[in-house]
């Protein structure tokens, strides 16, 4: 009960918090729609308007994982900076369940972009909004977003580390955009990537929610992406344990 | 001579000193690595859409993305000083305004031109694209202009951030704006006029256009008009960067905000 209630208070405070953050909601909203435009102006300009809608669905997806992965990449920079870092880590409750709220609520947080990217869509290009399977889609997203929100638990704990967290996120939002098929068919890419593909919650997510959308049957992709999420959850709780303990042992929990 | 010493010695220790982005761990992933992937994510993207060649994005890309070392090195380097507690001493010396904002950006320019010829070269090996060798010499000198023009701009919004707080977002803010606006992506015929006539007053439009051309076999001098704009575009942003800070400056001293952040 009390582990329910501290991730349920800490995601609601980060949401908070978050939603009053200038950067957060520009990373959300202002990104994704950016992506949205010049994507739907390439497919636009090779005559492929059909799929502006699937373009829409993936730049929204983009912008989940677009602040999942700069929350993540802040989770422990942002508590070093404010002095907060030790004072958490020495808390009685396990660090793991401090930083999971802050990484949940980061691709919470995406479901501004989702709106605003399909919103953008529909206002600026006339982009039908229909779904083929509103159910599936009312779960795929919450499902999306659980399995962003543990990938980004991942990232987080292995940032502990790394002083220069936010680097790597910057490095990581357009390899990972690519590679998991958000705005690129996966069998344009070559064949070495699928692999690195299938590792990713964006990828099936995605097919998840773009099943539910276009047609399709999603619940596969959305079994897959809960057990991507559980397996997230082990590496992460071991990663976090064990640098959590290289950090303390060594002196540079506080280094900023 | 001191003045000189000021645009050259000072405009690099502050580049030095405040621009954030110069260690290797930082500098590596932002400035090297992402843009190979920016270029390949839109490359993939207009094969996906059947639109452009390979070369059109690798183009179009490799100079747009200048944007992060010019915007956010300039953002840097003007704003760190406030926060380091440092404008006031800067702003109180008797140094000629000129050398000392001015001279911060000849650093920023040199550096956006190496992360561009970088994006240049391995984007080519990767992606197996070959430019004219006699074109070579015309794409270094327009990805050039397109560093200082863009190095304008990046003072211009430095000046604005003195006075707005959040920075990043701003310089994120104009990153995303250059990539909509600039034809990077996107060929002119295929964006409503308005947006047009946004992209020809902001940096990179016309050096993007320049560079197609040039990568097509177009001669130096065809595209010189598209390089003088290039170049004025810039210098009308350097100017007004330059103005707005002179402004600022004297604004803060009145109202007593030089230090609020």
């Amino acid at each position: 009960m009390n582990v329910v209630r501290l991730v349920w208070t800490g995601w609601l405070f980060h949401i908070k918090t978050l939603s009053l953050s200038g950067f957060f909601v520009l990373t959300a909203v202002f990104m994704p729609v950016v992506v949205a435009t010049v994507a739907f102006y390439m497919f636009e300009a090779g005559g492929r308007p059909g799929t502006l809608f699937w373009a829409a669905l993936g730049a929204a997806v983009y912008g989940i994982w677009s602040s999942t992965l700069f929350g993540s990449g802040g989770a422990i920079q942002w508590q070093r900076w404010q002095g907060t870092l030790e004072i958490l880590v020495a808390a009685p409750a396990p660090f793991f369940l401090v930083v999971l709220p802050l990484t949940l609520a980061t691709s919470t947080i995406g479901i501004y972009s989702l709106c605003a990217t399909l919103l953008w869509g529909r206002i600026a290009f006339g982009i039908p909004f229909t779904l083929a399977h509103p159910l599936e889609f009312a779960v795929a997203v919450p499902v999306t977003i659980l399995g962003l929100g543990l990938l980004g638990m991942v990232f987080a704990a292995t940032f502990v580390l790394y002083r220069h967290a936010n680097a790597l996120s910057n490095m990581l939002e357009w390899p990972v955009l690519l590679v998991t098929g958000l705005l690129v068919p996966l069998s344009l890419l070559p064949g070495w990537v699928l692999p690195i593909s299938w590792a990713f919650a964006p990828t099936w997510g995605m097919r998840a929610l773009r099943d539910a959308a276009l047609g399709g049957n999603p619940w596969p992709e959305i079994a897959i992406t809960l057990l991507l999420g559980a397996v997230y959850v082990g590496i992460a709780a071991a990663f976090l344990r064990y640098f959590e303990r290289a950090a303390r042992k060594h002196a540079t929990l506080s280094l900023t | 001579m001191s003045t000189a010493r000021l645009f050259f010695v000072g405009g690099l220790t502050s580049y030095r000193a405040l621009f954030g982005f110069l260690s290797p761990a930082i500098f590596i992933p932002s400035l090297l690595v992402a843009p190979i992937f920016q270029v390949l994510l839109f490359v993939y993207i207009g094969r996906s859409a059947g639109a452009e060649s390979d070369t059109f994005y690798l183009v179009g890309n490799a100079i747009q993305y200048a944007a992060v070392p010019c915007v956010f090195a300039m953002t840097q380097i003007v704003s760190e000083e406030r926060y380091q507690q440092t404008l006031g001493f800067i702003l109180v010396s008797p140094a000629p305004r000129l050398p000392l904002f001015v001279g911060r950006a000849l650093p920023v320019v040199v550096n956006a031109f190496c992360v561009s010829a970088f994006t240049f070269v391995v984007g080519a090996r990767i992606l197996d694209v070959s430019f004219p060798s006699s074109s070579i010499g015309g794409i270094a000198l327009v990805t050039l202009l397109a560093a200082f023009s863009c190095t304008g701009l990046g003072l211009f919004v430095a000046a604005i951030g003195l006075v707005v707080r959040e920075t990043a977002v701003l310089a994120n803010v104009v990153f995303g704006l250059l990539l909509i606006f600039t034809h990077a992506n996107v060929p002119a015929s295929r964006t409503p006029a308005w947006m047009d006539a946004v992209g020809a007053v902001l940096p990179f439009t016309h050096a993007i256009e320049a560079a197609r051309l040039l990568a097509d076999g177009a001669s130096l001098g065809s595209v010189s008009g598209l390089a003088w704009k290039e170049l004025g575009i810039g210098t009308v942003y350097l100017a007004a960067g330059y103005l707005g800070l002179v402004w600022l400056e004297r604004l803060s001293r009145s109202r007593a905000t030089l230090e609020r952040g």
